[in-house]
C-alpha cells in the first residue's frame, strides 16, 4: 500500500491542473466537486497508508533520480513512516473539510476566480504533501518553496486591493529570508556528508562535529522561523489574514505553518545532538508564545486575534521541540490543527453572517442567531484554552511538563502564556457571541446561520477538537495509554536513545496540573463576566495602546529595515542610475556624436586638400615602414 | 651610367608632379602633372629592367631576365593613352558645364 503513496500528492496536482486550465469553461459546482473530490481521494489513500504504517508498513519510494552530478545523487523519493503518515492525515483530512467549506464560503466569486481559488488551494495542498512526503531535504525544499508561493498567491487572492498585495509580498519576502537559511543548511549537509537523504544523513550524523551540527540546525531553524512565524520573522502571519478566511484556516492550522515543526521533528536526531540550538529553539519558541499572546489581548479584528493565537501556539510547539518533547510538539500540531481550523472556519462563518464585518466590537449576541457556529466555536475556545479533557489540554500539558523537567522557568513563563491564551480567547468569544448586538440594523436583519457545507466541517472539526486529546493520555492518568507516543516512537528512537528521560514525580505533576487548570478556569470566568457587558470601545492608553499597536514591531521593522532599504533603492535609482550609469552611456554616445561632427568638416570637397592628405598619409606610411623598429623603441620608451 | 642618376631624375620628375597636383588649380595642368608622375615611374621601371638585364647578361649572353619590364612599360603607355582620352573627355564635359577648368569649382559633393 505504501508503494502507492505517490497517489496522495497526485490527486491535488490533477485537481490543480484541471481547475487551473479549464476554469473558464467549468461551472462553479463542477469546480467545487473537482477540488474537494481530489482532496477526498487523497484523504482516502492517506487513511489506507496510515493504517498500513500502523500495522508495521512504511517504505521509501524512489520515483526517479532528481539530481545526479558527479558523486552527488539526489533521488526524488517519498518516505512513508509514522510521522509523515500522521501529517498526511492531518493535511488531507482538514484540507478536505476546508475545501468543502470553501465551496459555500466563496460562492459569491465569479466562476473564473472561483476556479483560480480552487486551483491555488489544490496546488497548496500538493506542495505541502510534497514537503512532508519528501525522503530528503531537497524534495522537502521543493514543497517548502511551493507552499511559500501558494501562500503568496492565496493571501493576495483579491489582488485588486493593494493592501492585500502588500500583505502577500510581505509573507513571501519573510519566507524567503527563512528559506535562505534552509538552503544554506542543505548545502552545508551536502558539503559535509555528500547526501541529503534522511536515512543516510541520520545514520552518518556521528561523523559531523558539534560545530557543524550546531550550524546546520541553527540554519534549519532560521528556515523554520520564516515558515512557522517565529520571532523575528512572525510579522507576515497576522498580515496574511488578508486572504479569504478558509485560506487562513488552511495556512495557519493544518499546513504551511506546521512545516517548520515537521522539519525539526523530522531532524530530531540533529537537534538532540546540538543542545545549544535546542536551547535557542526553546527560548525563541517561548518568547514568541508569550509575545504574541500579549498582542492578541488587545486586537479587535476576529481574524487578527486568531492569527496571533496561532503564532503563540506555534511558539509552544517550538518550546516542546526545544525541550526534547518531540512527540508533544507533534501532538500539539495535531490538536492545534483541529481546533485552530475550527476557530478560523467558525470566524469565517461569523464574518459570512455579518456581511464581511470583522471587528468584534461591532458584533455581540450572535449566540442565538448562529447556534451551530456558536457551539462549535465555544468548543474550540475551550480546547485551545486547555481545559481538561479537551484536546488542547493534553498536548499543551505534555509540552509544559517536559519544559518543567528541563527548566522550571520555561514552565512558569509558558503557563503565563497559557493563561493569556485563555483570557483572549474568551474575550473573543464573549465579544462575539454574548451580550447585545452592536452592529448596524441592516446586519442584524440579515443574520443567518451558514449553509450545511460550512457547518458540517465545523461539526466534524469540533468533534475532533474535543476528543483528539485521547490519543495522548499522559502516563499520569493511565500507564502506557499514550497511543501517539507508541505510534511515533520509531521516528524519535534515535533521540530517545541519546537522552535519558527525566520524569517528574507524580505528585508534582498532579499539583502543577491541578493549579494550572484551576487558574485557567478562573481566568475564563473572569473574561466572560468582564466582556459580557461590553458596550462601547474606550480608547486605550499606556501599555494597552502599545499592545493594540502590536508593540510597534511593524513600525520598528519599517524604520530599521524597510525605510533604509527604500532610501538606498531611491539613492541607487535617482543618483547612481541617473548620473553614473546613464551619464556614462549617454556620455559615450555624445562623445561619438561630437567627434563625428568635427571629423565631418575634413570632407570639404576641395580636391586639393584630399590629395594633400593622401600624399601626407603616404609619406607617413613610408616613414613608418622604414623606421619601424626606431618608432617602436620610442613608443616602448615612452610607456 | 649608374642607376642613381635615373633614380634622381625620376624622383625629381615625380616630385614636380606631386607639387603640381597639389598646387595648381587648372584641371589640365593637374592632369599633365599626373602624367608626369606616371612617366617618372615608367622611366624607373625601364631603368631597373635594364640594370637587371645587364647583370644577368654577364653570366649568360642570351639571358632574357628583366626584359619583361620593358614590355610592361608599353602596356602602361597604351593604358595611359586610354586613360588620358577619358580624362580629357571629362575635362571637356566639365568645361561645357561650368565654363571653367578650375578644380576647386567642383566641390559640389561636399557635405
Amino acid at each position: 500500500m505504501s508503494k502507492l503513496v505517490y497517489l496522495v500528492p497526485l490527486f491535488p496536482l490533477l485537481g490543480f491542473l484541471v481547475n487551473g486550465l479549464f476554469r473558464k469553461s467549468l461551472s462553479k459546482s463542477m469546480i467545487g466537486i473537482i477540488g474537494s473530490g481530489a482532496m477526498l481521494a487523497s484523504f482516502v489513500v492517506s487513511l489506507f497508508i496510515f493504517f498500513d504504517v500502523k500495522n508495521g508498513g512504511g517504505a521509501t519510494v524512489q520515483l526517479f533520480n532528481f539530481i545526479h552530478v558527479g558523486s552527488l545523487l539526489i533521488p526524488f523519493e517519498f518516505l512513508v513512516d509514522p510521522l509523515s503518515s500522521l501529517f498526511l492525515l492531518i493535511i488531507t483530512g482538514i484540507g478536505f473539510l476546508i475545501h468543502l467549506y470553501s465551496t459555500a464560503y466563496m460562492h459569491e466569486e465569479e466562476p473564473m476566480h472561483f476556479g483560480r481559488y480552487f486551483a491555488y488551494l489544490n496546488l497548496f495542498v500538493f506542495s505541502m504533501l510534497l514537503l512532508v512526503l519528501g525522503g530528503n531535504y531537497v524534495v522537502m525544499f521543493i514543497g517548502w518553496e511551493g507552499v511559500g508561493l501558494c501562500s503568496y498567491l492565496l493571501i493576495g487572492f483579491w489582488f485588486k486591493n493593494n493592501n492585500y498585495n502588500a500583505a502577500a509580498k510581505k509573507a513571501f519576502i519573510m519566507n524567503r529570508i527563512g528559506d535562505l537559511g534552509f538552503l544554506l543548511a542543505v548545502f552545508w549537509l551536502i558539503v559535509k556528508l555528500g547526501t541529503v537523504s534522511y536515512a543516510s544523513v541520520f545514520a552518518a550524523v556521528s561523523q559531523l562535529s558539534t560545530t557543524d551540527i550546531t550550524i546546520i540546525t541553527t540554519l534549519l531553524f532560521v528556515g523554520a522561523m520564516g515558515k512557522s512565524a517565529q520571532i523575528p520573522l512572525y510579522t507576515w502571519l497576522p498580515d496574511a489574514m488578508a486572504g479569504p478566511t478558509p485560506v487562513s484556516a488552511l495556512i495557519h492550522a493544518a499546513t504551511m505553518v506546521t512545516a517548520g515543526i515537521y522539519m525539526i521533528a523530522r531532524s530530531n536526531i540533529l537537534y538532540t545532538m546540538a543542545p545549544a540550538t535546542q536551547t535557542l529553539v526553546a527560548v525563541i519558541g517561548l518568547s514568541t508564545a508569550i509575545f504574541a499572546a500579549t498582542i492578541a489581548l488587545k486586537q479587535n479584528d476576529i481574524k487578527k486575534v486568531l492569527a496571533y493565537s496561532t503564532v503563540s501556539q506555534l511558539g509552544y510547539m517550538f518550546l516542546g521541540l526545544g525541550v526534547g518533547a518531540y512527540t508533544g510538539a507533534v501532538f500539539h500540531v495535531m490538536t492545534h490543527a483541529f481546533f485552530k481550523a475550527l476557530l478560523f472556519l467558525g470566524a469565517g462563518s461569523v464574518i459570512h453572517a455579518m456581511h464581511h464585518e470583522q471587528d468584534i466590537t461591532k458584533m455581540g449576541g450572535l449566540k442565538s442567531k448562529l447556534p451551530i457556529t456558536h457551539l462549535t466555536f465555544l468548543l474550540g475556545c475551550i480546547a485551545i484554552a486547555g481545559v481538561p479533557p479537551f484536546s488542547g489540554f493534553f498536548s499543551k500539558d505534555e509540552i509544559l511538563m517536559a519544559a518543567y523537567a528541563t527548566n522550571p522557568i520555561f514552565y512558569y513563563v509558558g503557563m503565563g502564556g497559557a493563561l493569556l491564551t485563555a483570557f483572549y480567547m474568551f474575550r473573543l468569544y464573549s465579544l462575539t457571541f454574548l451580550g447585545n448586538f452592536r452592529g448596524t440594523a441592516h446586519q442584524q436583519e440579515h443574520l443567518h446561520e451558514s449553509p450545511i457545507a460550512m457547518t458540517l466541517p465545523l461539526m466534524v472539526l469540533a468533534f475532533f477538537a474535543v476528543v483528539a486529546g485521547f490519543v495522548g493520555i499522559p502516563e499520569l492518568f493511565a500507564p502506557n495509554a499514550h497511543a501517539l507516543e507508541h505510534f511515533l516512537a520509531p521516528v524519535f528512537a534515535g533521540s530517545a536513545a541519546l537522552t535519558h528521560a527525566h520524569h517528574l514525580e507524580h505528585a508534582t505533576e498532579w499539583i502543577l496540573m491541578g493549579t494550572a487548570t484551576t487558574i485557567i478556569l478562573i481566568v475564563i470566568v473572569y473574561a466572560i463576566t468582564k466582556f459580557k457587558k461590553y458596550e462601547t470601545a474606550e480608547p486605550n492608553t499606556g501599555i494597552a495602546k502599545v499592545l493594540e499597536n502590536k508593540w510597534y514591531i511593524d513600525e520598528l521593522y519599517d524604520t530599521v529595515i524597510v525605510n533604509p532599504l527604500h532610501w538606498f533603492a531611491g539613492f541607487l535609482k535617482n543618483t547612481i542610475e541617473k548620473y553614473v550609469i546613464d551619464g556614462t552611456v549617454n556620455g559615450v554616445g555624445k562623445l561619438v556624436g561630437y567627434g563625428s561632427r568635427q571629423f565631418r568638416l575634413i570632407q570639404s570637397g576641395q580636391v586639393g586638400s584630399y590629395i594633400l592628405m593622401m600624399v601626407m598619409a603616404l609619406v607617413l606610411f613610408i616613414i613608418i615602414w622604414f623606421n619601424d623598429t626606431t618608432i617602436m623603441r620610442f613608443i616602448h620608451k615612452i610607456f | 651610367m649608374p642607376i642613381q642618376y635615373y633614380i634622381y631624375l625620376c624622383l625629381a620628375l615625380f616630385s614636380i608632379g606631386i607639387v603640381g597636383v597639389l598646387t595648381r588649380r587648372n584641371a589640365i595642368i593637374v592632369f599633365m602633372c599626373i602624367e608626369l608622375m606616371l612617366n617618372a615611374v615608367n622611366l624607373l621601371l625601364v631603368a631597373f629592367s635594364k640594370v637587371h638585364n645587364t647583370a644577368a647578361l654577364a653570366g649568360d649572353k642570351t639571358s632574357m631576365i628583366g626584359i619583361e619590364a620593358q614590355l610592361f612599360v608599353f602596356f602602361i603607355m597604351v593604358v595611359a593613352a586610354a586613360e588620358v582620352s577619358v580624362g580629357l573627355a571629362i575635362i571637356v564635359m566639365m568645361y561645357r558645364n561650368v565654363h571653367s577648368v578650375d578644380i576647386n569649382f567642383l566641390n559640389r559633393l561636399k557635405n
